[in-house]
């Protein structure tokens, strides 16, 4: 008797950690082996297709052609640092040289004046991607909150938005870099004109998904939670910090991350066109060269870019899931 | 691996010390010009291999030499450049030659250029497309061998524009700018072979220079050129290195004729800076020059001898980077017409020999006639003007300090630059055109009634 009964339970036992062992499996194959899988048919094909494409640079780069070409690209940034230091080392003897000769002489070291590398350039348009969306946040979130607040200014504004969304940042660069070259002036720039001419289309653009949301987000409010706000009498400041923000968090960050995902898409422009420094100029800059590795180094800065975008907005993700209380509200 | 190591850390001492070496013997470093007034500078340039000399100044030091500390950066296009230039954003640039002297006149955007360097001699080609060059090819003579005779006159093209004339079709060739060499260039060797290049009225407001044309010239950047011929936009174009061999690698199109064909040493390009600039930081321009001089020479000793490592480093994705080979055809003597037909052209790219790096007067005058010929100067003017143009624009002046300064201190011998006490800035009367007509630059009002198609005295649109 006994026996059969922890015969059963041992059998209980075994199923139940099957089921376990299972659940996990499952979880493992859909997290990483389907998309294993799928990236390796991608990569099949892409290899046996770009071996039937000719153009006059020769074939259409591999994927062995662009892993060639990221390391080609990271000893090139190597040998560029290295060149830098030994111009810092120069530069130092000189000045050096020139204290000796010259008791008054205040030296001044320059910054390297070499080539920017493929590594510089994702760090110039991740600088300026970041600064142009956090003026856009900065403008947006507070406009888009005072227009959900006030139906009217929404009447009145909400036009305008709709107007201007839908313009391409390269309908906006001419304008741009000419008002910053007019208003911009000065003898010692703190930030250059091309930083500010790219960062500024980038805020240009990514504004209106912002301020939409928030709008729509803030004017979506439940009616029960602002009737508590007029019931407590909360001065407007209190209203917007406890009521208003927090309820309207997870829309404001939908809009956000929608916003970050356009901005990437518009600075890559902004910069091929404007010839600003960046990816977006490295992809011009060797499309222009033409030479035969031309196109595997646009099809490796591709798939930087690609692989970049996706890593912002797992990282606006993450910040959503952190601020929001609703933990539910936040989609993948 | 520890090998590796200690070569390299061996490798850097040697580099280390050389440099260190450098500095106290203070070959390089000119005492007597006094130190810089502005150091750090910013350049521009356009991706063709005639920008040389100032990635050379750049990558052997020269420019450090002079205590001035350089960013070169290339540049979009032709106007682009030029408008960095005006608008500071660059301190100076590789400029078409017809640029400074037509910002000088006011042709296009106004402004007071000068020019203290000349960067070259030669250099460009005219190519056309396969399907034009098959055309062209049964109208010019052959050698024994079967390869075409050279220089290939524009005679050939002739029946193949009135070809495409009685079909309706428009005849289209790029250049690169409205007051490029090439566009001169191109007009030069098409108005040589009894085709006219079109006329420019810019004080009827026409400044798309088509007026009684029979072959349509338009602008592209050089870079683009290629990928516009094979999109079937133009038919042919006249562009600098390395975008005509570039079309023969891409098997699209054929090199005709090079500028060196049209006119022998003919001059190129030119340091261009305002003339604020060499006003308000004269020793910095004169350091410039001679950084400029040094990389110019380096280019062409020992009868071109260091060719190959200028290749390799012209072919670094920052500078012109196209692949070495193509680069090579060009840059190293030899020039690839027809798509197996090398021949030797020693002087397609002429950096320093025969003083190409003196801004003579006369090369300024050249300029300016072609202009008046096209009409881009709509009235007649007198020989007078044209020199008073000139001596504002190029400045042998600098020029001549620059290299003073390098013969005293004994890095370049005075026997490699003209005799500067007898030098007018007038080249003796030039007879190696196309067509043979002789071009003398104390004269050019003469000069422009030699020629069948163009301007003359009197004639305005």
């Amino acid at each position: 008797m006994s026996s059969t009964t922890v015969k059963i339970t041992s059998l209980t036992v075994t199923e139940q950690v099957m089921t376990f062992v299972k659940a996990k499996l499952n979880t493992l194959t859909n997290a990483l082996l389907l998309p294993v899988v799928g990236i390796s048919i991608f990569l099949f094909f892409w290899s046996i297709t770009a071996q039937s494409i000719h153009t006059s640079l020769g074939e259409f780069p591999g994927p062995k052609a662009v892993v060639e070409q990221f390391s080609s690209l990271y000893v090139e940034h190597k040998t560029e640092r290295e060149k830098a230091e030994a111009f810092y080392q120069r530069q130092e003897k000189r000045n050096a040289a020139k204290l000796a000769k010259n008791p008054d002489y205040v030296g001044k070291i320059r910054a390297y004046t070499g080539k920017e590398t493929f590594v510089d350039q994702i760090f110039t348009s991740l600088i300026t991607v970041t600064c142009g969306f956090l003026l856009a946040a900065l403008i947006a979130i507070p406009l888009g909150i005072w227009m959900g607040l006030n139906k009217r200014l929404n009447l009145a504004i909400n036009p305008i938005i709709q107007i201007f969304k839908p313009v391409s940042p390269l309908a906006w660069l001419p304008l741009v870099t000419m008002v910053v070259s007019a208003l911009y002036v000065s003898d010692d720039p703190l930030v250059s004109k091309s930083f500010l001419t790219s960062m500024l289309t980038v805020t240009l653009c990514s504004l209106w998904p912002m301020v939409i949301n928030t709008t729509m987000g803030v004017s979506s409010i439940g009616s029960d939670l602002v009737n508590v706000s007029k019931v407590l009498r909360l001065s407007t400041l209190t209203h917007i910090q406890k009521i208003v923000l927090p309820a309207s968090v997870p829309m404001i960050f939908t809009g956000m991350r929608l916003s970050f995902g356009v901005a990437w898409m518009v600075l890559i422009a902004a910069e091929m066109l404007a010839q600003n420094p960046g990816l977006g100029k490295f992809v011009w800059d060797e499309f222009q060269n033409g030479s035969s590795d031309s196109l595997a180094r646009i099809m490796a800065a591709v798939v930087v870019i690609g692989f970049i975008g996706f890593l912002l907005d797992r990282a606006m993700l993450q910040l959503q899931r952190k601020v929001s209380w609703d933990k539910s509200s936040v989609n993948v | 691996m520890n090998w590796k190591k200690s070569l390299t850390n061996t490798l850097k001492k040697a580099v280390l010390s050389s440099a260190v070496l450098l500095l106290f013997t203070n070959i390089a470093y000119s005492e007597s010009l006094g130190e810089p007034e502005k150091e750090e500078l910013k350049f521009g340039f356009i991706k063709l291999t005639d920008m040389a000399p100032i990635a050379i100044a750049y990558e052997n030091g020269y420019f450090e030499d002079e205590g001035l500390y350089v960013t070169i950066e290339a540049q979009a296009n032709w106007k682009v450049l030029l408008n960095g230039v005006i608008d500071g954003s660059l301190d100076g640039a590789h400029m078409l030659a017809g640029q400074p002297i037509a910002a000088t006149m006011g042709y296009g955007t106004k402004a007071d250029i000068i020019t203290p360097f000349s960067m070259d001699l030669n250099g460009n080609a005219i190519t056309v497309s396969n399907k034009t060059w098959q055309k062209m090819k049964p109208n010019i003579p052959k050698m024994a061998d079967g390869r075409p005779v050279h220089p290939i006159k524009a005679d050939s093209l002739k029946p193949v524009i009135e070809a495409l004339k009685s079909e309706g079709k428009p005849f289209k060739m790029g250049m690169v700018f409205p007051v490029s060499t090439h566009n001169y260039e191109l007009r030069y060797w098409l108005a040589a072979g009894g085709i006219h290049p079109g006329y420019y009225a810019p004080h009827k407001g026409d400044s798309s220079g088509t007026i009684d044309a029979q072959a349509l010239l338009s602008v592209t950047p050089p870079p683009q050129m290629p990928s516009t011929m094979e999109a079937g936009t133009i038919h042919g174009y006249c562009v600098g290195e390395p975008w005509n061999q570039q079309a023969v690698f891409k098997n699209i199109g054929v090199p005709v004729v090079t500028d060196y064909e049209i006119w022998k040493d003919n001059p190129e390009k030119v340091f261009g800076i305002t003339a604020a600039f060499a006003e308000k930081y004269p020793n910095t321009t004169v350091r410039l020059t001679r950084a400029l001089i040094r990389a110019a020479k380096w280019l062409d000793d020992n009868n071109n001898a260091n060719r190959p490592a200028a290749v390799k480093i012209l072919s670094q994705s920052n500078y012109v980077g196209a692949d070495y080979d193509v680069i090579a055809n060009s840059m190293t003597g030899t020039f690839e017409y027809e798509k197996g037909d090398k021949r030797d052209v020693p002087d397609f790219n002429v950096f320093f020999r025969y003083n190409a790096t003196y801004p003579y007067y006369s090369d300024a005058i050249w300029y300016l006639t072609q202009m008046r010929r096209w009409g881009q100067i709509s009235t007649d003017k007198s020989d007078q003007w044209y020199k008073d143009l000139a001596s504002k624009v190029y400045r042998p002046d600098i020029y001549v300090k620059a290299a003073q300064s390098l013969i005293d201190d004994k890095l370049i011998s005075a026997s490699e630059f003209p005799d500067f006490a007898n030098e007018t800035g007038f080249k003796a009367p030039q007879k190696h055109f196309i067509d043979d007509i002789v071009y003398d630059g104390n004269q050019p009002n003469a000069y422009l009634e030699k020629f069948s198609i163009g301007l003359k005295k009197g004639d305005k649109l």
